[in-house]
């Protein structure tokens, strides 16, 4: 099967609705299919990625330590927009710290996170054959 | 490669097509559907926003969406209406499309 | 031109199931091919044979029945969002142990895989959701 430019763009903050949570699930799945895959966090998305989630007392599962996995998937390339941060009052500090190992690079740990502006984000927009968004 | 973006919300209740704006290329195309489509009406708070847009890419509306709205023939000027079979054909004759749900 | 369509919202909620089907005959009559409808999040509950609208009111499910009828549509139902929001079909509601299943005809429960593998197949992939 052919490889394609997978982008999952996430514009929606987690647990008020299940957009988040479903859309991390189908990213999961595409990545037994090989595809180069990527993310975009823009507006409320941003809110899927902050550090110290604690659902405890919503009686729902804290789905977000599953961020953390996704470089093990070979999911590498997370975008987040920096306007949409500066908006909310955050900062990149208030995001989890999530990594990959690079298998070509001797397995050094690096960020997923990339941070970038509208521009940049549009850029890498234009290079994505199927956009997914939920 | 250009893209055809899809925006299904009104501009005052949600920011999706203020953002679908903020990252469309030059080139690009913009479809409002369903509810969207308010946001092709001329002197609205919007407005100035979807004409600064026009200026290096092409805006279309759904006309049954409008219609279906009370808003047929309110659409500003340099807006393209289309019909589903022309959603079809901005699908067809563009790279790749994006839905900003 | 080959196009997958994702219906991401249930019937009469949302204009995206109304939308998606103007889109899918539209498309159909231009001669495209639709490669797959995929239904996910609330988009499963188009495909529940039990709905019941007033008589005035427009036939969702029943619509997407007639097009898999006399297009020979591939509708697909997300398994873990229908599981989620009870849509079960025979096999499924029996292996739960539940006493009903209610898939529409036309319609068929699979994997997400089914969603990433239209995508990959499709010239085109189609997002209608909120």
């Amino acid at each position: 099967m052919s490889t394609k430019n997978f982008l999952f763009v996430n514009r929606k903050a987690p647990y008020g609705t299940v957009y988040a949570l479903e859309s991390l699930e189908v990213v999961l799945i595409s990545a037994a299919f090989e595809q180069n895959v990527s993310l975009a966090f823009i507006d409320d998305g941003v809110y899927q990625i902050t550090k110290g989630q604690n659902s405890k007392g919503i009686g729902m599962k804290n789905f977000s330590p599953t961020f953390r996995a996704l470089g093990d998937y070979d999911i590498t390339k997370l975008y987040v927009s920096t306007e949409s941060l500066a908006e909310r009052g955050l900062t990149v500090d208030d995001l989890m710290e999530l990594t990959y190992e690079d298998a070509d690079d001797d397995y050094a740990e690096k960020p997923s996170i990339i941070l970038v502006n509208r521009e940049e984000m549009a850029a890498m927009m234009a290079e994505q054959e199927v956009i997914l968004s939920f | 490669m250009s893209m055809l973006h899809i925006v299904n919300k009104s501009p005052f209740e949600r920011v999706a097509f203020a953002s679908c704006l903020a990252h469309a290329n030059a080139g690009d195309s913009i479809l409002m559907i369903e509810d969207a489509v308010v946001g092709a009406v001329d002197g609205s708070s919007f407005s100035d926003k979807v004409k600064a847009a026009m200026s290096d890419k092409t805006v279309y509306v759904l006309g049954a969406d409008l219609a279906a709205r009370g808003l047929e023939g309110k659409a500003m000027e340099g807006i393209v209406s289309v019909d589903y079979a022309g959603f079809v054909d901005l699908t067809a004759n563009n790279d790749t499309t994006q839905s900003w749900l | 031109m080959k196009y997958t369509i994702l219906v991401n919202e249930g019937p009469y909620q949302h204009q995206a199931a109304d939308s998606a089907i103007q889109f899918v005959r539209a498309a159909l009559e231009k001669g495209h091919e639709i490669f797959r409808v995929f239904f996910y999040h609330d988009g499963v509950n188009n495909g529940t044979r039990l709905t019941v609208p007033p008589a005035d009111d427009r036939l969702i499910q029943k619509a997407w029945t007639e097009l898999a009828e006399k297009h020979g549509l591939d509708l697909v139902i997300c398994i873990a969002a229908a599981q989620r929001r009870g849509i079960m079909d025979a096999d499924e509601a029996k292996r739960q142990g539940l006493d009903a299943n209610n898939i529409a005809p036309g319609f068929r429960i699979s994997g997400l895989g089914q969603l990433v593998e239209g995508g990959i197949q499709a010239d085109r992939l189609v997002v209608f959701g909120d």
